[in-house]
């Protein structure tokens, strides 16, 4: 059971990571070649609940295993085991940001839109979080073809955010947009004209 | 239930994942902003009009009761 | 309109308005331009009649049919009664605004009764708040008459505070010279400290408006009218008027020489009278730049009303008649005129954002040049293209206006489309500002 929650532990890293890039991508809305639109939109949701799925059989796991004791209250009290207390709780803290953003997201309909970017935005503290508890729980990550996935995965996201923030600063303000547009038009008229 | 599809034009950025979902009841513009059927959704639409909201990645499109 | 002799004047008792008298809230002919103060306003008019609990203006606002005065047209004890539920509801205190913001180029009106008759619109705005249970009153002005109106509004809250007029403490405040600033939800949303660029609603500001309360916003000829319905009943405010749109109204009138004039009248009063019987060839302008071009001989045919007007696709809206000349180009004016419109887009919407700009440059090529026949074909494709389609009825508002001229200048497109003009003069006759908004400051 051990190796079944080091193995699962892997899979949610992955697929959060992929869960993260994709929502980077939704913010810009951006596409997946090949894809309709609301492809991006929708793998980014079943994508986050399948790695809720294998958070969930990593953390049981972890605990029904009886070579170490973790109680179930670790899972979402940070500090709660004394096996690797430290970087297990960020685990914990992960989770629970996690299924913050989960809960608040199943239930959008319920929420004003501020409240709910607001919670989904703790996406980003998650993320990086559940990466140091993946990194430092266990020594797994830090050697060989692990260890390379490990920091291709922070590459990744760490790219995919600076993506999103210089693409979001190369936006045209709102106040000068019908400046802007007034002479595209412009010029696209004189030149069907001539 | 007597719903209907509302967008918010100032979220709406002409993303287009509305119309792919829901071509019965929204079309696209020349510049790829939605045009939605104001009429309550039919029976039956019911489902894919919600699976169109959920899409949307600004949440700019609603359904709003009666 | 009945004139006010001399003998009337002459002692200061009597220039209360009688029933069926005009004019209500300008001063009477021969007062000048001399700003009321407030001994001059009490003796015309009396003291304020608070009436010392919430909601029973609201029937005599019914009972008089009064209407907004911004535009609109909509029922101001409806407008109360929704903001005062709605604080009943949810448990908030309510905040009313003045909006005397005035962003249409081609209105005066507001200001001009800000500057003669500010008194009166005080009066108003405590009466609006003591009906709905307000205690935060605003009264919101163009920035560009902060020098004169500014000033003389300040002068007014100080003659009430010395005497202790008012109840609520008026907050002076200034509005952005934006097209959009006066609009409902732009107006809450710049004195919350943002742009004033609309919102969208729902929910209505009536229900959350400003800091989340509900919120009454009442042009500030309204809220005159409402000062004085409270003091000499609905009945009186009928005796003028016609029996569906009750009452008296401020035009800012327009003639050839295209100075503005503003007088108050009945509503119903006939076009003609106003305009003085404008020339057959020319072109009338009713609603500003939201509003509709109908041909001069259409339009002196028609009354000061929305029963009259929206037949023929009209409203009597803010109030603005204007006549064009005939020796100008009504195609040239609409272009200069759309032109300004598509710039004080605030650029939120994509249909806005993509749709009046094409328009605007559409035009352009119609009015001057040789369009092509696919240019007015464009037009009312865009036209209904945006209608409808944004947070505001900016776009809507342009659309009218432009589907409106290629009608009433049909006979003139032909021609530019052959290369020619039946205009003699270049020189422009609306009146549009020159600066527009580049940085979000110009929003603020």
């Amino acid at each position: 059971m051990w190796y079944a929650s080091r193995g699962t532990g892997v899979v949610a890293l992955l697929l959060l990571t992929a869960v993260m890039l994709l929502g980077l991508l939704v913010t810009r809305q951006g596409r997946l070649p090949g894809l309709p639109r609301f492809a991006v939109g929708g793998l980014h949701r079943n994508l986050s609940l399948l790695a809720a799925v294998f958070v969930v059989i990593h953390v049981l796991t972890a605990v029904l295993d009886g070579y170490v004791n973790i109680p179930i209250t670790a899972a979402v009290v940070p500090l709660a085991s004394s096996y690797e207390r430290f970087w297990l709780g960020l685990g914990a803290v992960s989770l629970d940001l996690m299924l913050a953003v989960i809960v608040t997201s199943l239930l959008r309909r319920h929420l004003s839109r501020r409240t709910w970017r607001a919670v989904h935005l703790l996406a980003y503290l998650s993320w990086p979080v559940a990466w140091f508890h993946s990194v430092f729980s266990s020594g797994d990550l830090r050697h060989g073809a692990l260890f390379i996935l490990a920091i291709c995965c922070a590459i990744a996201v760490v790219g995919g955010v600076l993506w999103r923030l210089a693409a979001a600063a190369r936006d045209v303000p709102r106040a000068e947009r019908v400046g802007l547009e007034m002479s595209a038009v412009k010029k696209q008229r004189e030149g069907t004209i001539r | 239930m007597n719903e209907k599809l509302l967008v918010n034009p100032i979220e709406c950025e002409g993303h287009g994942a509305c119309a792919e979902l829901l071509p019965e009841l929204i079309t696209l513009d020349e510049w790829g902003y939605p045009i939605v059927d104001p009429r309550p959704i039919g029976p039956g639409m019911e489902r894919h009009a919600r699976k169109a909201v959920s899409a949307c990645p600004t949440l700019a499109l609603r359904l709003l009761r009666g | 309109m009945t004139a006010v002799t001399s003998q009337e004047f002459s002692d200061p008792a009597s220039w209360v308005p009688g029933a069926g008298e005009l004019p209500r809230l300008l001063p009477p002919a021969g007062a000048g331009k001399q700003a009321q103060d407030l001994m001059t306003h009490l003796a015309r008019y009396g003291r304020l009649p608070y009436r010392e609990r919430t909601g029973t203006l609201i029937n005599d606002l019914e009972a008089a049919g009064l209407t907004g005065r911004g535009g609109a047209a909509f029922p101001v004890h409806r407008k109360l009664a929704a903001v005062l539920a709605a604080a009943d509801r949810r448990r908030k205190i309510p905040t009313v605004i003045a909006n005397g913001a005035e962003s249409e180029p081609a209105s005066d009106k507001d200001a001009t009764l800000l500057w003669l008759a500010p008194h009166l619109v005080l009066d108003g705005l405590q009466l609006a708040a003591e009906a709905v249970g307000a205690q935060t009153a605003i009264l919101y002005t163009h920035a560009d008459r902060e020098h004169d109106v500014g000033k003389r509004l300040q002068q007014a809250l100080r003659e009430r505070h010395a005497v202790g007029a008012d109840r609520v403490p008026v907050q002076l405040a200034l509005a952005p010279p934006r097209f959009l600033a006066g609009q409902e939800t732009a107006l809450v949303s710049h004195l919350a400290g943002g742009p004033a660029i609309p919102t969208f609603t729902p929910p209505r500001i009536t229900e959350r408006g400003l800091a989340g309360a509900p919120t009454l916003v009442q042009n500030v000829e309204t809220l005159a009218h409402l000062a004085l319905i409270a003091r000499r009943g609905p009945g009186w405010f009928r005796a003028v008027g016609t029996r569906h749109e009750p009452g008296s109204m401020l035009a800012t009138v327009r003639r050839a020489d295209g100075r503005p004039r503003i007088t108050e009248v009945p509503l119903g009063m006939p076009l003609r009278d106003l305009l003085g019987d404008p020339q057959p060839e020319s072109a009338v302008l009713i609603g500003g730049y939201h509003g509709t071009w109908l041909p001069a001989a259409r339009a002196a045919a028609l009354t000061l009303e929305n029963r009259s007007l929206e037949p023929a696709g009209a409203r009597v809206g803010a109030g603005i008649v204007i006549s064009l000349p005939a020796d100008r180009c009504g195609l040239v004016e609409t272009a200069n005129a759309v032109r300004y419109l598509a710039l004080e887009s605030a650029g939120q919407c994509g249909p806005c954002l993509n749709g009046l700009p094409r328009m605007a440059s559409a035009f352009a090529e119609l009015a001057g040049g040789r369009p092509r026949p696919q240019t007015r074909a464009d037009l009312e494709r865009w036209a209904g293209l945006v209608t409808g389609r944004g947070a505001c009825h900016h776009p809507d508002g342009t659309a009218r206006f432009v589907r409106s001229a290629l009608v009433t200048f049909a006979a003139e497109a032909d021609r530019h489309e052959r290369g020619r003009c039946s205009a003699t003069s270049a020189r422009p006759f609306l009146p549009i500002p020159t600066s527009s908004a580049r940085t979000a400051e110009d929003w603020t």
